[in-house]
């Protein structure tokens, strides 16, 4: 096995970390901002606020992420109405319409996640909280969300690796992210084997990382949960 | 335990071996790799069938072989990993005999050449130059000689790569790359004579510095096949000979496109 | 509207549909493989077993694929050699996805598996071996049909999972769905169209696939006495 030009390349592999963290952030944050209100309306009684977002989550996870992808960036694009109107700009750019795509499918999980931890929520906080007269934006404020939040931490974790193995589908859109660099590196020198450990490599120490964080994070808000020996 | 997991082990990697065919080198079987989105040289059409000028050429060289072949598909810059990790025999995909190629790959003689070109939307005024795509998107297929030439030549430029032609061609149609380098017949046949392309236009010369572009297209194998090299080369030279090649281009272009004869 | 591009689609979905069922079949054994290795005594198998299931799901499926793809043929041809095979040994592409799926979703299998298995009460094994069965009987006759059952719920969301994955294949050149979408899309210069369509398709299998789960539960739930309604 030659690592020599993998060596070489350690540069490329570099921006290409920088571009995948880079997409994971802004995916991720986009996409768990939008999806606390529409958690609270797919955990909602009444069927008007909660279908539309079941609709909503079931596309977007029944359908893989690459072709949510290929509809964003090549899709859209198809589209002399789109290619004239404003948002072109905005659209025109692979990372706007890569991290487009991950957002709207991180949302999509999140929402479930975080309405599932919503409906876990034990009937007898709400309850105590009307009987102390919080009004119902007070008990979803104060009482359900924090709780929810906190249940959803070691699902939304695994959430959070998935869309980081997700963001290797940037390289397909032209991205140079750090499968993009392993795939130019595989490209220049036929070392596909050692271009692709490399990067893999580098992937398992993110999600190491990533673990670790949900780890100490579990540890600081579900210390109730612990075992206790 | 551990006894039985070896024992299974073995079992299985013998099974695989009896279960796939063996293949003995008189080449009668050979499994050729093809790229299926390079237009009019190979494309998949809606029946889900392979078709194009690299096509009919890989089978009238098998029918003059004397052999069976079967085409595996494969995206460009996977051919030659492939090739080397034996999953298929040969490479007829258009690919340019390079010197640069010529370290991992060995050659037939060539079976066309046609030059590459920049294409660009009409009425824009972008120099073909170094300076002239200073700070514009150029879009190539990945590992092709377009990549290559584009990336030292157009230093200034944001070199934009993608896996299909097709893709360029997209992004080109779309606005989201300001010109493509592509072989001159595949732009001209799989972009401007579609609807999509209307509007665009070749700009600047046509690049043909051996450095880059190489030799002319040719059959790409690996080096230790010298048998199957030397049977390429003289199948290459018959069809030439009895005018089944002129045959199969004419069907696809109105001009020669085997270019000049090779200098030797 | 698909341009005469639906037959291609259709064997496309076909071919996906494939890869996912064999590469299940696949990823069971190995996820059993590696669950037994996890739960068993030998400190060797749980090391081997760990790093297996650590490594897999810390790599994204694509860089895996393309490993797989590239290094499999590799090594199998390697290993043949050493056993004194001359002539290369021809991997199918559709024998390289199923493989390289079915080892990547093994590991998430076994996970699954383990958690299922920690879930069989620990009183059923012995009470079984107390019996005079041997181990391999305790497992098959007692453990096994009783962590089917408590695997049920994940073994959905893998198989879920398992089913849009098949989409990467397309890239190491297998005609599935996807890869004939994007032909499509290619010929036409439609993407949207054939890109929808190809959604369309998974949706259509996940759908069917959840239905399909909904009603295996049903049918293999262990009678409820608490408030939780299957």
């Amino acid at each position: 096995m030659n690592f020599a030009p993998i060596l070489e390349s350690l540069p490329l592999y570099l921006s290409g970390l920088l571009v995948t963290l880079k997409l994971l952030l802004i995916a991720l944050v986009a996409g768990f901002v939008a999806a606390l209100p529409l958690s609270t309306l797919r955990a909602s009684h009444s069927p008007w606020a909660r279908l539309p977002v079941w609709a909503f989550t079931y596309v977007v996870r029944g359908t893989p992420l690459l072709v949510q992808l290929f509809l964003v960036y090549y899709g859209l694009a198809q589209f002399e109405s789109v290619r004239e109107s404003v948002l072109w700009p905005w659209l025109q750019s692979a990372t706007f319409c890569a991290c487009v795509a991950f957002g709207i499918n991180t949302c999509g999980y999140t929402t479930e996640i975080l309405a599932g931890a919503i409906t876990a929520t034990p009937v007898g906080e709400v309850e105590a909280a009307r009987a102390m007269g919080l009004s119902r934006t007070q008990v979803l404020r104060r009482i359900v969300l924090p709780g929810a939040l906190r249940r959803a931490i070691p699902a939304y974790g695994n959430e959070v690796v998935l869309m980081l193995h997700g963001t290797s589908l940037a390289s397909v859109v032209t991205l140079l992210d750090l499968t993009g660099a392993a795939r130019e590196v595989n490209s220049r020198h036929y070392l596909p084997f050692e271009a692709f450990l490399t990067a893999g490599a580098i992937y398992l120490c993110l999600t190491l990382a990533i673990v670790a964080l949900v780890h100490l994070a579990e540890r600081r808000w579900l210390a109730h949960l612990r075992a206790r020996t | 335990m551990p006894h039985l997991f070896s024992r299974a082990l073995a079992a299985a990697l013998m099974s695989l071996a009896l279960v796939t065919a063996a293949q003995a080198n008189d080449w009668k079987k050979i499994r050729i790799g093809v790229e299926g989105a390079y237009p009019p040289f190979s494309e998949v059409g809606p029946d889900g069938k392979l078709h194009g000028f690299d096509i009919d050429i890989a089978f009238a060289l098998c029918a003059q072989m004397q052999a069976q072949c079967t085409l595996v598909q494969q995206d460009f810059d996977g051919l030659i990993p492939a090739l080397q990790a034996r999953k298929f025999d040969a490479i007829i995909a258009s690919m340019s005999i390079t010197e640069e190629r010529k370290r991992s790959v060995a050659f037939s003689d060539k079976y066309y050449q046609t030059p590459g070109r920049l294409v660009v939307k009409a009425g824009t005024a972008l120099q073909p130059t170094r300076e002239g795509l200073k700070g514009k998107r150029i879009g190539v297929q990945r590992s092709t000689i377009h990549d290559r030439f584009a990336t030292d030549t157009f230093t200034g430029a944001e070199i934009v790569r993608y896996g299909k032609q097709d893709d360029v061609f997209l992004d080109l149609a779309s606005g989201r790359i300001d010109a493509a380098l592509a072989d001159s017949i595949a732009v001209d046949v799989g972009f401007l004579k579609t609807p999509q392309g209307k509007g665009f236009q070749f700009v600047g010369p046509s690049y043909d510095d051996p450095k880059y572009f190489g030799t002319g297209a040719g059959v790409a194998m690996r080096k230790s096949d010298t048998d199957l090299q030397a049977k390429f080369n003289a199948a290459i030279a018959a069809i030439r000979a009895d005018g089944s090649f002129q045959k199969i281009a004419a069907k696809y272009f109105s001009f020669d496109v085997y270019g000049e004869a090779p200098r030797k | 509207m698909l341009h005469g591009y639906l037959p291609s689609l259709l064997h496309g979905l076909a071919l996906s549909l494939g890869v996912a069922l064999c590469s299940l079949a696949i990823a069971a054994l190995l996820g059993l493989a590696g669950a037994l290795a996890r739960l068993s005594r030998s400190r060797v198998a749980q090391r081997i077993a760990l790093a297996y299931t650590t490594v897999i799901r810390g790599v994204p499926d694509l860089v895996l694929m393309l490993l797989v793809f590239f290094g499999g043929q590799l090594a199998v041809n390697e290993i043949a050699a050493r056993l004194g095979h001359e002539d290369y040994i021809d991997v199918d592409p559709f024998v390289a996805g199923v493989l390289t799926i079915g080892f990547i979703f093994g590991a998430y299998l076994s996970e699954t598996f383990r958690g299922a298995f920690l879930a069989v009460p620990a009183g059923q094994r012995e009470a079984g071996l107390a019996c005079g069965m041997s181990r391999m009987q305790v497992l098959t006759r007692i453990e096994l049909p009783q962590m089917l059952r408590h695997a049920l719920p994940s073994l959905s969301n893998n198989w879920l999972v398992l089913v849009k994955s098949t989409a990467i294949v397309s890239v190491i050149g297998l005609s599935d769905l996807m890869l004939r979408a994007t032909q499509a899309a290619g010929n036409t210069r439609e993407p949207f169209v054939f890109y929808a369509a190809a959604a369309l398709g998974y949706l259509l299998v996940t759908s069917v696939s959840e239905l399909g789960f909904h009603l295996l539960t049903r049918r293999l739930a262990l009678p409820s006495r608490g408030a939780r309604q299957p």
